[in-house]
């Protein structure tokens, strides 16, 4: 009876483990089995490399979108990833105790802000700035890159900072013993010896930025053409489903799950970085 | 581990306001900037929003019903409760019985534990929008359940579900195993002791991330656009289309006809997701005290 | 009466060979004492006794072990063994729960829910660990409020409510102040009427003080069994002596 019971629980606990190996097995063939026949009929060749997307002249090019979210992700890593990594070093080697319990809260609640709410920000504050202070419309690649840029902060900050935090202190304490001062040693010997961390919060950042959604199409324009500069609207491969996905029927509808089977496997491409550069760290 | 980062602490203390050397002063000088700009983004994000959002809080925003001259935010604010409520229910147990089959159950090592590893890095990795497209493909067309609460319910705690694994995980990791030997040793059978013994030591923790997990269902506009739809009333049923704040914070502000009251929804969704915040790190914070 | 017959007992951690050819017999009601260095398996065979053993991965045995002549490692309820054969740890680990639901744990285990016949049991089994009076008015407090060494009596009492035959003990008082330590050897001395215990200990003053036979083992092997006054008086092995006069280990 009690046997019985144990060998049933057993059971629902093991069932329960595999769900989310189900999961992903159902999200790769829904995607798959959606996306995949649109590359063919489209050409994988005209759907990945083709300049124009014109849904309604049935062009389905996609490379606007894919480098519109290189381009926006890049311009997120050069802003957020100098603030992130010194912000660690701050956090992991120069704050005070006492500091430390208000900063580290308050970094919690920046990764805690939902994406509408940057996007909102980004669209009452950062968009009107632009307009007015840098030019453009101000619903532009170089906003959509800041604003991206402040949203994958924390990402940076918490996985470099740990990684900063493994460093074993004799690493520091060799830096000192040779004279170094702590801002040398902790630059000089600590964040090179914490580099796979930092590399791989970097790669966290890239993942989360070019999989952000709803922030960037508030406030990058969403011109479906080639990114023409940072002062222009830029178009991502998120923004392209969102936008397009609520009207789109047919091959149009199937071409926009195959935009998000490209981005799925940009992903998936991170995932497998991230995770080969946090063995390395360990 | 522990004495490693308190020597480092303990040394800067002492340190850190001696050094004279140019290049010293400048990194100092650099490191401060950027904290004190990260925290300053933090501030003014959220001190602008209820600076502007404030004045519009006004309480026809808490009308029962949505209509055109009124954008109430209602409706939205109980249909994300019951968006939360639902999607809880299911990825809760799925995820603590997952992280209980791993930790309790499964030999360490074994392939199987390897699999539901990798499959939930992938699945935390995952952007909203892909879930959002997964949930329209598989629960809204392939199930026929339409756009609905259920649609998006389903959805979200698949997202979530890594999330709760992870956290139920490193709680039940926390447990000591002499709690475990404890119990055997009198006798108890696994499920016994796990159920007595090693979830109620561990619920706090989990409690956190279930926490969490609830700021992200609150905060998700992704993932439910095309599942859950976008329509702005109570549903009648589990099978009715319904928008949760944050879906109704992002129709109105792209709408753009009504600004001030897009400014009082972002105060409440930030309210509450502050609020979802500090409860989780004070749960938190109760077991690494004990 | 023999309560335990180990026969050829081996035990293998993965490739590691932790017990070699162990041949056993344990008296019921008294006291046997398992001494040696460290990492000599003495912890092992203990846990072997009521199958603690099983939880740890890659764990391996070959040999019998008999209770009252029925072989543990046969089929037989392995949760039922463990009641039989109780267990103290080295380090008090009582449940984050009341004194009074750390105590009902065990009977609750094996099905006992009338209210009057679990305060019976808890205090019997209070005062049979002899920490009744010390305890009884906070029976609804945190067991982990409490002291180290009455948390450790607690834990005897814990294990005594499931009324068990054999009581098996771990080095129960070596994370424990003087004090403590002799309120539980005089405890060990009392509860020897009732039960068998077995007793594993790196204080040799301990072994001789409570137990009536010790075995002395090294490197996985039993080297001597016999009385604890011949062992500590008269060895027969060198090894024995070696240990005992502190010339190793």
């Amino acid at each position: 009876m009690l046997k019985k019971k144990e060998q049933f629980m057993r059971l629902i606990f093991l069932f329960s483990a595999c769900t989310s190996i189900i999961a992903v097995f159902l999200i790769c063939i829904f995607l798959f089995a959606n996306g995949i026949p649109a590359m063919s009929k489209i050409g994988v060749f005209n759907f990945l490399l083709g300049k124009n997307w014109k849904p309604s002249n049935a062009l389905f090019g996609i490379l606007p979108m894919i480098l519109g979210s290189i381009y926006v992700t890049a311009g997120a890593i050069l802003i957020g990833v100098p603030i992130g990594v010194l912000t660690a070093m701050y956090l992991s080697l120069f704050c005070p105790k006492k500091l430390y319990r208000l900063i580290k809260p308050a970094i919690e609640l920046l990764a805690g802000i939902p994406s509408v709410v940057y996007g909102f920000f980004g669209l009452v504050v950062l968009v009107p700035f632009i307009r007015n202070y840098i030019g453009g419309n101000g619903s532009v690649m170089l906003t959509a890159s800041i604003l991206l840029g402040m949203m994958i902060l924390p990402t940076i900050i918490n996985v470099s900072e740990s990684a900063i935090r493994a460093v074993p202190s004799n690493y520091y304490e060799g830096g000192r013993a040779l004279g170094a001062s702590h801002e040398r040693s902790a630059f000089f010997v600590i964040l090179p010896a914490a580099k796979s961390g930092v590399f791989a919060s970097i790669v966290l950042g890239v993942g989360r930025a070019i999989g952000e959604t709803m922030a960037v199409i508030m406030v990058a324009g969403n011109q479906a053409r080639m990114p023409k500069g940072l002062l222009k609207g830029v178009r991502t491969l998120t923004a392209n489903i969102v936008i397009e996905m609520g009207y789109a029927a047919d091959l149009h509808r199937e071409a926009l799950i195959a935009t998000a089977v490209v981005l799925f496997i940009f992903i998936l491409i991170i995932n497998l970085s991230f995770s080969l550069l946090n063995r390395k760290s360990i | 581990m522990s004495t490693s980062k308190k020597t480092v602490i303990n040394n800067n203390k002492k340190l850190t306001s001696k050094s004279k050397d140019p290049v010293s002063l400048i990194l100092r000088i650099l490191v401060w900037c950027a904290a004190a700009l990260t925290i300053m983004i933090l501030f003014v994000i959220i001190g602008y929003i209820l600076y502007k959002g404030i004045p519009n809080l006004s309480l026809d925003l808490f009308d029962l019903e949505y209509n055109t001259q009124n954008v109430s935010l209602m409706p939205a604010l109980i249909n994300t409760v019951i968006m939360t409520i639902l999607s809880i229910t299911i990825a809760v147990p799925l995820g603590i019985f997952s992280a209980i089959y791993l930790t309790e159950y499964a030999r360490r090592g074994s392939r199987l534990v390897k699999i539901v590893r990798i499959t939930a890095e992938t699945l935390s990795g995952i952007p909203s929008i892909i879930y959002g497209l997964f949930g329209l493909l598989f629960f809204v067309t392939t199930l026929h359940w339409g756009f609905s609460m259920l649609a998006g319910g389903f959805t979200l705690s698949i997202m979530i579900l890594p999330l709760i694994m992870r956290t139920t995980e490193e709680a039940l990791h926390a447990v000591p195993d002499s709690y475990r030997e404890g119990s055997y040793g009198l006798g108890a059978g696994k499920m016994r002791t796990v159920f007595t013994i090693v979830l109620p030591s561990a619920t706090p923790g989990i409690l956190a991330g279930v926490i969490l997990a609830i700021g992200r269902i609150v905060g998700e506009t992704a993932a439910l656009i095309y599942t859950s739809g976008t329509v702005a009333d109570i549903p009648d049923s589990l099978l009715s289309s319904g928008r949760t704040l944050s879906v109704h914070m992002y129709a109105l502000s792209s709408e753009g006809l009504f600004m001030d009251k897009a400014y009082a929804t972002a105060v409440v969704l930030i309210i509450l997701v502050i609020l979802l915040n500090r409860i989780s790190s004070y749960t938190a914070g109760k077991i690494s005290k004990s | 009466m023999e309560k335990f017959k180990i026969t050829d007992l081996d035990l293998y951690y993965g490739t590691f060979k932790a017990l070699i050819k162990v041949n056993l017999t344990i008296e019921a009601n008294q006291i046997t004492a398992f001494i040696g260095p460290s990492g000599c398996g003495k912890s092992t065979l203990l846990k072997s006794l009521n199958r603690m053993n099983d939880l740890i991965e890659g764990c391996r045995i070959d040999g019998n072990v008999l209770l009252d002549g029925e072989d543990i490692y046969g089929n037989i309820d392995v949760n039922l063994l463990r009641k039989r054969v109780g267990m103290v740890f080295q380090k008090p680990n009582p449940f984050p729960m009341s004194i009074y639901d750390n105590v009902a744990y065990g009977p609750r285990t094996h099905g006992i829910h009338s209210k009057i016949k679990l305060d019976e049991i808890v205090e019997t089994s209070l005062r049979n660990a002899a920490i009744w009076d010390e305890l009884k008015d906070r029976l609804k407090k945190s067991a982990l409020g409490i002291s180290g060494g009455q948390q450790q009596r607690l834990c005897i009492a814990r294990a005594l409510a499931v009324q068990p035959e054999v009581l098996l003990m771990d080095e129960p008082t070596s994370a424990l102040d003087p004090i403590s330590t002799s309120k539980i050897e005089d405890l060990i001395s009392e509860l020897k009427e009732r039960y068998t215990i077995i007793i594993v200990t790196h204080n040799m003053q301990q072994a001789v003080r409570i137990s009536d036979k010790t075995a002395f083992f090294l490197l996985g092997q039993v080297i001597e069994y016999d009385t604890t006054e011949n062992i500590f008086s008269n060895p027969r092995q060198k090894e024995t002596e070696d240990y005992i006069t502190g010339r190793f280990g």
